[in-house]
């Protein structure tokens, strides 16, 4: 067994000569780490707590790709597609934790063989099946928009994320704490454009104000647990979102008073909907997207 | 092609030194051991397990970092290799060696300077301008200015100097 080039060795590292010609084929993010479930922890109900957070990352992601090309300016270009690659890198991980507790849905009957877990979630679920919440999978809207959801986005994440770091599920912990740090440059990144926003022009004030008037009562489905999160916060493995709604808020009204912006009222208590797949036709459309070439060419290899 | 290793040490020397020789896929001058990547190296069971950990979550150079410690223990004649990812704790630019930082400014990327702490309870918010500072690693000329919070890779930033007016690469505290 020698290889003559590293496309040899990156082959070789799976028995199968072919690789899916789409997602992350040779490279299992958790290779050799130890994936065994804690006791007296429901696996079902581990794998579907790291869809939700895989998912909002994962849906996240897509849409801030889609300012790829029609960003700004060419510095903020660059961010997005870091900012994206980030999210990315989690959702993979989380995906792929999904899938070493045999968490998988319906998304093994349509995926063949040979695509690793992560990717058959990512691109052989259907709609309905996906976990992300609203607020991470709504429009992208005018970049005042998509600024102020990554802010609430990244505050919310990291203040969950900061928490799971003593999750009973050493893998969970260990994501979230690598996390951390690149949630905090998120949110760091974002509020600073939220306080240029709304501290600048009359126009860009407008639109700040006008997109965190439309994106505030999304936070309600972000802070509604479900039964899934009740039951592992119970289990000392999920965070009850309802935990962090007071430090979120308190960091989100900084930045908008900083930035002469209203803060609108915090929503209240609502049912989850995203969480249990109850979507908009948005994530539909998001998932089409996503998804469109791995379901055209589910067979296709290289 | 062979890679020619000196055989004097025990076969676990050997493959730490055959591993120490692998350079990262986007900072070539620069070994994952210089980068704090490389995290161990050891003999299990005639199997030689090497621990790596990611920089990013997202680093998409992870399988190539993978295939290529492969690749050069197999012609160092280390038949089985196990290459592992560890996630925790996670990577900090801190575990850069004093070598790896003398590489970076020679390849003209400015190193990091120390990570921020990591805070027990809510992560302080920074709205001020950052507060990163990097001598220029042209001219040494430590007044810089930032271009970009990114950059052409997840770990790296961009800076320019206001002396010698040179653009340059900073690789981000974390």
């Amino acid at each position: 067994m020698h290889e003559e080039t590293v496309y040899d060795a990156l082959t070789g590292t799976h028995d199968d000569a072919a690789h899916w010609a789409f997602g992350s084929g040779f490279d299992d993010p958790l290779a050799g780490v130890d994936t065994t479930v804690p006791d007296g922890v429901d696996a079902a109900d581990l794998g579907g707590y790291c869809l939700m957070l895989g998912d909002d990352a994962l849906v996240l992601s897509q849409r801030l790709t889609e300012w790829l090309t029609r960003s700004p300016e060419l510095e903020e270009e660059v961010a997005f597609g870091n900012l994206a690659l980030d999210l990315l890198g989690q959702a993979r991980l989380l995906l792929a934790r999904a899938g070493s507790v045999g968490f998988l849905g319906r998304s093994r009957e349509r995926a063949t063989d040979t695509i690793p877990h992560e990717d058959a979630l990512a691109f052989f679920r259907d709609p309905a099946e996906f976990r992300c919440s609203a607020l991470m999978a709504a429009d992208g809207g005018d970049f005042a928009r998509t600024l102020v959801r990554l802010l609430v986005a990244a505050t919310w994440r990291l203040a969950i994320f900061a928490r799971l770091t003593t999750s009973r599920d050493p893998v969970l912990a260990a994501i979230a704490g690598k996390g951390i740090a690149e949630l905090r440059y998120h949110r760091d990144h974002a509020a600073r454009w939220v306080l240029r926003l709304g501290d600048g022009t009359a126009e860009s004030h407008r639109r700040a104000q006008d997109a965190v008037d439309a994106i505030w009562p999304l936070t309600a489905d972000l802070c509604s647990p479900t039964d899934v999160e009740t039951r592992l916060r119970d289990a000392g493995v999920a965070v009850d979102p309802r935990e962090v709604q007071e430090e979120v808020r308190e960091v989100l009204t900084h930045v908008l008073e900083e930035a002469t912006l209203q803060v609108p009222p915090w929503p209240g208590p609502t049912p989850p909907r995203g969480r249990l797949g109850q979507h908009g036709p948005e994530v539909a459309e998001l998932v089409g997207t996503l998804q469109s070439l791995a379901r055209r060419h589910p067979a296709a290899t290289w | 092609m062979v890679t020619r290793v000196l055989r004097t040490g025990t076969p676990a020397t050997t493959a730490r030194q055959v591993a120490g020789t692998v350079v990262d896929p986007e900072l070539p001058s620069l070994t994952l051991a210089d980068l704090g990547v490389l995290r161990d190296v050891r003999i299990e069971d005639g199997v030689v397990v090497v621990e790596i950990t990611p920089t990013y979550s997202g680093c998409p150079a992870m399988g190539v970092m993978r295939a290529d410690l492969v690749l050069a223990l197999h012609r160092a004649g280390f038949a089985e290799v196990d290459v592992r990812t560890v996630l925790a704790p996670a990577w900090s630019t801190d575990w850069i060696s004093a070598d790896g930082r003398r590489k970076l400014a020679q390849a003209g990327i400015a190193p990091p300077g120390p990570a921020p702490r990591r805070p027990v309870g809510p992560v302080p918010l920074d709205l001020g301008p950052t507060r990163r500072t990097a001598d220029c690693p042209l001219c040494g000329s430590a007044d810089t200015e930032s271009l970009s919070e990114f950059g052409a890779t997840a770990c790296k930033a961009l800076r320019r100097c206001r002396r010698c007016g040179e653009p340059f690469e900073h690789v981000k505290e974390i």
